[in-house]
């Protein structure tokens, strides 16, 4: 496989935490059918490292984190933490492998129970983690006053319903701490915040992540907030890694059409008028729209999951699914057409030596 | 569809011939307060606030969650039930339909019933909640149709199936429940559905909010497109400002209850001038051009219930000086702009008022700028 030789763009951060190598999940759904939700999916986490996984909904990243989290079972695929296979056959293993790896849910507003206060929250974590003799008053304290939550002795006392999102938000961070993890999970950790909270949200996360050299996973539809977020970048479009390279490098320069229909989705502030307003339709490098049939962009089950809504699929694209081939040392493409879709990547003098890395 | 004469004869002449900023606006809010009664005391959700939408425009209302931005757009359309309660103000309405101006806060139930959906619909925020599961989406179209106009059965399938025509959905899905629908056709529904009886005004209450970039951006196309050819105005309500830039021709933002500034997009994009309209404005990571410092707002909204004196917004203010606690948030122009339009509540700051000094935010610590470096 190709992807084997290239060099995550994360790897300059620290040492190897999580390896997760060709990852699939099936899912039954009724009468023999099958949904391929996550499909030979491989990456590593390292510690002190931030890898984003961006994909619509239904791409299956979420379905990866799970996977990774222990969540789901794998239908195929290894899953190694600091260089040992993770076998979870046994109720201990499991406790054991959660205490190293934590998730971290979307939505603040139903991960928290409401019927119980925010310090019974961070208490169970830190005596199932901790064990019993550990200091868990003082412990909690300090897992508040690591998220921010001050002063901590005023918010252990209130019920989720008396916070605001981003405070609970807050709360479950602290409570995935709490396990002293080394990688951290966060699907979509802030997705259901305000904008202005998010910043906030994502800086915390950034300084949890370096002050605790914590391996991140950071699960987002918004690939603006990946690339300042995070060191590569991985596309996920129906369950398959479509693209993956630096943050700012996949950003500037897409190469797969999938990417370059994310990035020409997003809001452009700079833009003003151009698209929106003017009352055309924008006319990206692909564009769903003008496809009525296919609106919300099922994909397809034979060749290129991409096909049906790609510009320059042919024949062989719904043929043949490609794989993920090699760009230069720290990017790929699975993508038949790279020479077409990202002529500037492929056929160019230009080297991965010469591009902006953060 | 006829004038509707009905909705006329109501809240007195004296609020026809006031005066309206530019041309005469469809809706017209002013000074529209409403509290929430608590045993507490009053939180005052939505503080005298005066917002016009012209025919056609699209107005976006910018702010966080709580800043009372639903309550004011519910409040202007009486959807609002205890221990809401519109205090203050009037809400013209004056429509191509309509004969004459009325006030919609005085109006006589079976006159608001007339006015709603078919001149101001809504497209809710949660598509997945507003739409009935249990019913397909053919019957939810035709109870809408059926509740507003008057046509004949056939008529109003056909209507039904043009309906989601126009939001780009295949007719075949009108035999669809709303559980076998994808998050973004459910949306196009809830839009198709405000579409059903011709509305002069479309709300739309953070309407792509849970949805992807790729869907969001489609459904925005299409509602712009829609705009074009139906001619409708919109009042456009989220908390993403990049989104609003894009979109609409003039954006109020709101902050606790109370409009801190008003401006076209493009003066606010360019030419921001209260420190909030800042704040959120270098809130969100931009895809394109080179890496900019963002800042953010750290803290959180004010308690409105007790609010403090002066501006709401000088706990969070890096620009934030004593005499702050005097200001009386009235919206005056901005010194520099061009634009007569453009109004701020914040007497102090300038489009380009440089930031104090480079204050250390207690919260992070460091700028957030250094994220991902």
């Amino acid at each position: 496989m190709s992807e084997q030789t290239l060099t995550s763009a994360a790897v300059a951060r620290g040492p190897l935490a999580m390896e997760a190598i060709s990852l699939s999940k099936d899912f039954r759904i009724g009468r023999g059918n099958t949904l391929h939700a996550v499909r030979d999916v491989s990456f590593n986490l390292y510690r002190g490292a931030v890898v984003a996984l961006v994909g619509e909904s239904g791409s299956g990243k979420s379905t990866a984190a799970r996977l990774l989290a222990g969540q789901e079972r794998l239908t195929s695929g290894t899953i190694r933490l600091d260089g040992k296979q993770v076998e979870v056959s046994s109720r201990g293993d499991f406790r054991r492998y959660k205490s190293e790896v934590q998730l971290v849910f979307q939505d603040p507003f139903s991960s928290l129970n409401p019927i119980h206060t925010v310090r019974y929250h961070l208490e169970r974590p830190v005596k199932l983690h901790q064990g019993h003799d550990a200091n868990v008053d003082q412990e909690v304290v300090s897992l508040m006053e690591q998220v921010r939550l001050t002063p901590a002795r005023q918010f252990l006392v209130k019920y989720p319903h008396e916070l605001s999102g981003g405070q609970r938000q807050r709360v479950s961070f602290a409570r995935a701490l709490a396990a002293r993890p080394s990688v951290l999970l966060a699907d979509e950790p802030v997705s259901m915040l305000d904008v202005s909270i998010r910043l906030e949200m994502l800086n915390l996360l950034d300084d949890l992540r370096r002050r605790f050299s914590l391996a991140m996973l950071y699960i987002t539809h918004d690939i603006a907030s990946a690339r300042y977020f995070a060191d590569e970048i991985l596309v996920m479009y129906a369950g398959e890694i479509v693209e993956r390279g630096p943050a700012e490098e996949v950003t500037q320069v897409p190469a797969h059409p999938y990417t370059q229909l994310l990035v020409a989705s997003a809001p452009d502030p700079d833009n003003l008028g151009s698209a929106l307003r003017g009352g055309s339709r924008r006319q990206g490098p692909a564009t769903a729209s003008g496809r009525p049939q296919n609106l919300d962009g099922s994909a397809a089950t034979q060749g290129c999951p991409f096909n049906p809504r790609c510009p320059f699929a042919d024949d062989l694209c719904r043929q043949e699914d490609p794989a993920l081939t090699q760009i230069s040392a720290t990017r790929g493409a699975a993508c038949w057409h790279l020479d077409v879709a990202a002529p500037e990547l492929v056929s160019g003098p230009r080297r991965d030596g010469d591009t902006t890395t953060t | 569809m006829s004038a509707d004469p009905a909705a006329g004869p109501v809240a007195g002449s004296s609020l026809a011939d006031a005066a309206a900023p530019s041309s005469s606006p469809v809706l017209d809010i002013r000074d529209l307060s409403v509290v929430y009664r608590t045993p507490a005391g009053d939180v005052r959700a939505v503080n005298q606030v005066n917002l016009a939408l012209g025919a056609g425009e699209v107005v976006g209302l910018a702010g966080e969650s709580g800043s009372g931005k639903s309550t004011l757009a519910y409040g202007a359309c009486r959807l609002l039930r205890a221990p809401a309660l519109v205090t203050n103000g009037s809400v013209i309405y004056s429509g191509r339909r309509v004969s004459r101006p009325a006030d919609i806060l005085t109006m006589r139930s079976d006159e608001l019933r007339r006015l709603r959906w078919r001149e101001i619909a809504i497209v809710f925020q949660s598509a997945m909640n507003a739409l009935n599961p249990v019913l397909k989406v053919r019957d939810q179209l035709l109870d809408a149709i059926h509740a507003h106009l008057k046509m004949p059965r056939d008529e109003a399938h056909e209507r039904a199936a043009s309906l989601l025509d126009l939001v780009g959905i295949p007719r075949s899905r009108l035999r669809s429940y709303p559980h076998e629908l994808s998050g973004g056709m459910r949306q196009r529904v809830m839009i198709a559905m405000a579409l059903a009886a011709d509305p002069e005004i479309i709300i739309m209450d953070e309407p792509t909010t849970a949805l992807d970039v790729v869907v969001q951006r489609d459904i925005l196309a299409q509602i712009v497109e829609l705009k074009d050819r139906l001619g409708f105005s919109i009042l456009f309500i989220t908390h993403d400002l990049s989104l609003l830039l894009e979109l609409t021709d003039r954006i109020a933002v709101m902050y606790a209850g109370q409009f801190v500034e008003i401006a076209t997009s493009d003066e606010i994009h360019r030419e921001s001038s209260h420190p909030y309209t800042k704040g959120l404005l270098n809130s969100f990571p931009s895809l394109r051009g080179p890496r900019r410092e963002l800042v953010g707002i750290p803290g959180s909204p004010p308690d409105l219930g007790n609010p403090p004196p002066g501006c709401p917004f000088v706990p969070r203010c890096v620009y934030a000086r004593p005499e702050c606690q005097d200001v009386d948030m009235r919206l005056l122009p901005v010194a520099t702009s061009r634009d007569p339009d453009h109004v701020t509540a914040c007497p102090f700051v300038l489009p380009d008022t440089p930031v104090p000094s480079p204050v250390p935010s207690s919260a992070s610590g460091r700028p957030a700028g250094e994220l991902g470096t």
